[in-house]
């Protein structure tokens, strides 16, 4: 209803606003082991994530907006993964790259890895594989862009409450 | 302007002007700097280090005590997890050290597929070492040559096992699967290609001022330090330590190929650098031999204790059956003994130490990681430099996370 | 349908390195035994014992002059360190510290033994090679045996504040231990 009801314009304020994030993702590669080699090849040119608008890698926590946790985390790393999170700026998106983060893969009963990151932060999208193709890693870029434009995040939900 | 008034300035020692600016310096764990999770504390005066210490353990996954819980034909799966870049050579010397202590001798057209892959393995981790070393000091297109070669020699990979970085594919006694037709004559192909690229490579990077004055009498170790710190590999032979052990301790068929071994003599990044892509054509030109001897024939041993049986026997009769469950659900029994089998892997000496008590686990299973040892000598390298010298010979030795944390 | 039988023993060769260098380890042995008499606790051969090179014993106050007699001797020159590792057997002696030397020059592997208690602590090998440095501080993690004049004997794989030695036989495969805080650098080690 375009009756210029302020309703109206927040929503289509808050639309815009996600369409522009969900194309302009700077991403931080938490990189451990072989997911990370692999997120070098999606960065690099034939895979090329700069179609999708996330080529400007960040090392910087404070000045990304999606940690991409690639590779296996075990509890000496799992403070650390936590202090990165948390000094990132909301809103900010997380994907799980490979099993090793997602669940701990083969290594989970064992007496040193972290069973899955989501135990310590809040995960949007997990990518499957051990560890994923590079198509695989772009697949899940694309899933969380389309939860960002339906609002459907973690720090979306966080900014609404 | 009179000269005394300013003498006392101009003679100073360039090192007082720092004097009270010592600050310590964390780098890492993840640092674009540190390829891998790594960290280094230095002390810098200035921005000269002093001193530094490294530190890992980040990604460590409990490889070696998996390989006392686990059978030997599921550990086949946590060996390529270790040097992620170059898999293809921990899967075979792991097959090898079994088949020592067990005694198996393995086909011929097995040891050859298994060598042109250990090769292309090769490839792609001197490839990936210096195409990120020279990112780390700022020729960014040079990376992306590097890294286009790289892509096709993992589809050519991809053809062989399924799975591009960690391939899993050999088996104890064998190999998961049958290379498809024609995949020699696509590898020689792919060679033929990277011959030219890496030509142009050396033509695009080795000569460039650039490059030659970052590098060149930086991050130097010497021949004596080598021995002392137990360096292997390309970067021993960028020192002047001349040994191989394909040439010097030859397994599978390497005593059949032609190659030579390059080495300098300076041990700076420039010298390491030279001895990567020289090696890369020397493997590129093993790859070649190897992959026109590849002829057709069985990839599995005739021993039945490793032998994963066939499905059709599987399907069709209850000996079949009862084989396969026990074969992958208790395992096969290593008689007891002990071997250290290495091979010259992507980074130097790589080994695994297995004791066997005579079950079908493992009672120790140790890997040699050589970056373990690199990486332990690099506060001696690094020492009197500046941080971003400290970042291309960090580059320079290539230190694999996997590897070192195990 | 031929039967398959998982049980037939095949003697096991360990390639070709006996018949190559069979002679030169029986008198390098004999050498030893010779110079460090009773020092030299045991040597096993690889034809009679299974193993691919000769394991020799060395009591555990001698190692240190074993080896570095080992590394400069021009009828040994074993100058490299290939690999410094211990086992854990879970009897007393319990531990096993394994020194698997190679030698740059004949191009021969040897390995060395050393038997120790529970309680008992090991001779650093820094003094031979320095390189031995982070081997023992990893043997020290993972096992907890100690080495004496050792100058940095820290854990090295786990973190500092981390509880018990996870390669022994005795500790689960699953004890977790989580942490909150990061770990801290240490400027005191930056010193000197």
């Amino acid at each position: 209803m375009r009756d210029g009801s302020t309703g109206f314009l927040t929503t289509r304020l808050e639309q815009f606003i996600s369409w522009g994030r969900k194309n302009a993702l700077w991403p931080l590669p938490f990189g451990t082991s072989c997911c990370g080699i692999e997120m070098m090849s999606t960065l690099a040119a034939d895979y090329d994530i700069s179609r999708f608008g996330a080529e400007v890698v960040r090392f910087s926590p404070r000045q990304s907006d999606l940690l991409i946790v690639a590779g296996i985390v075990n509890l000496k790393m799992a403070p650390v993964l936590r202090m990165i999170y948390d000094q990132m700026s909301d809103p900010k998106w997380v994907i799980s790259m490979g099993s090793c983060a997602s669940s701990g893969n083969g290594l989970f009963d064992s007496y040193c890895v972290l069973k899955g990151i989501d135990t310590v932060i809040p995960v949007d999208v997990y990518v499957p594989g051990c560890p994923p193709n590079p198509e695989n890693l772009l697949h899940g870029l694309l899933g969380l862009q389309e939860k960002i434009s339906r609002g459907d995040t973690h720090a979306q939900r966080r900014q609404r409450a | 302007m009179s000269d005394t008034k300013y003498k006392s300035v101009l003679n100073r020692d360039p090192d007082d002007l720092w004097e009270d600016s010592r600050a310590i310096v964390n780098i890492g764990p993840i640092h674009p700097a540190m390829h891998g999770a790594f960290r280094l504390v230095a002390k810098l005066n200035g921005e000269t280090i002093e001193n530094s210490y490294g530190e890992f353990g980040y990604t460590h996954r409990a490889k070696e005590k998996m390989g006392e819980n686990r059978t030997y034909h599921q550990y086949i799966v946590y060996t390529d997890r270790m040097n992620y870049v170059s898999a293809m050579i921990n899967n075979t010397v792991y097959a090898m050290a079994v088949e020592r202590l067990m005694g198996i001798e393995v086909p011929e057209r097995t040891i050859w597929i298994r060598m042109v892959c250990s090769e292309m393995a090769r490839v792609i981790d001197h490839l990936v070492c210096v195409g990120i070393n020279a990112v780390d000091i700022g020729a960014f297109s040079y990376f992306l040559y590097g890294f286009h070669e790289r892509e096709e020699a993992y589809t050519l990979i991809e053809r062989l096992c399924g799975s591009r970085l960690t391939t899993s594919f050999t088996r104890i006694g064998g190999l998961m699967a049958d290379a498809p037709e024609g995949w020699e004559k696509d590898v020689k192909a792919w060679v033929k290609r990277t011959r030219k690229t890496i030509d142009e490579m050396d033509r695009l990077l080795t000569m460039n001022r650039i490059w030659q004055k970052r590098t060149i009498g930086v991050g130097v170790i010497t021949k004596e330090q080598c021995i002392e710190y137990g360096f292997s590999g390309p970067n021993a032979r960028g020192s002047g330590l001349d040994v191989d052990l394909r040439r010097d301790q030859p397994c599978m068929f390497y005593k059949d190929v032609e190659f030579d071994v390059p080495y300098a003599k300076e041990g700076d990044i420039f010298s390491r650098y030279l001895v990567r892509i020289e090696e890369i054509r020397q493997s590129l030109n093993i790859i070649t031999q190897c992959a026109d001897r590849i002829k057709p024939g069985p990839i599995w041993c005739e021993d039945k204790r490793v032998r994963i049986p066939d499905k059709d026997v599987v399907y069709n009769t209850m000996e079949g059956m009862i084989h396969h469950f026990k074969f992958f659900m208790t395992g096969f029994e290593v008689p007891a003994g002990e071997t250290y089998t290495q091979f010259e892997a992507a980074n130097g000496e790589f080994g695994f130490y297995i004791v066997s008590k005579g079950s079908s686990k493992a009672h120790r299973m140790r890997v040699r990681g050589p970056s373990f040892w690199h990486f332990q000598a690099l506060p001696l390298m690094v020492r009197g430099l500046k941080v971003a010298d400290m970042v291309a010979t960090f580059g320079s030795i290539n230190v694999i996370a996997g590897e070192i944390d195990r | 349908m031929e039967i398959t039988d998982i049980r037939n023993y095949v003697p096991t060769t360990f390639g070709d390195w006996v018949p190559k260098f069979g002679e030169l380890w029986k008198a390098q042995i004999s050498t030893l035994r010779h110079r460090f008499g009773d020092d030299i606790l045991e040597a096993r051969m690889p034809p009679e014992y299974p193993t691919d090179v000769p394991i020799i014993y060395v009591k555990k106050e001698s190692i240190l002059n074993v080896l570095s007699f080992m590394k400069t001797d021009s009828a040994f020159e074993y100058n490299f360190l290939s690999d410094l590792t211990a086992t854990d057997e879970s009897v007393e002696p319990r531990f096993e510290l394994v020194y698997n030397l190679f030698s740059t020059t004949k191009l021969v592997r040897i390995r060395l033994k050393v038997r120790l208690r529970d309680d008992e602590e090991a001779a650093t090998a820094m003094a031979v090679w320095p390189g031995a440095n982070w081997a023992e501080r990893e043997i020290f993690d993972m096992f907890g045996i100690k080495f004496a004049g050792h100058p940095d004997l820290r854990r090295i794989l786990m973190d500092i504040r981390y509880v018990g030695h996870p390669l022994r036989k005795d500790f689960p495969l699953k004890a977790y231990q989580i942490f909150t805080e990061p770990e801290l650098a240490d400027p005191a080690l930056l010193d000197g």
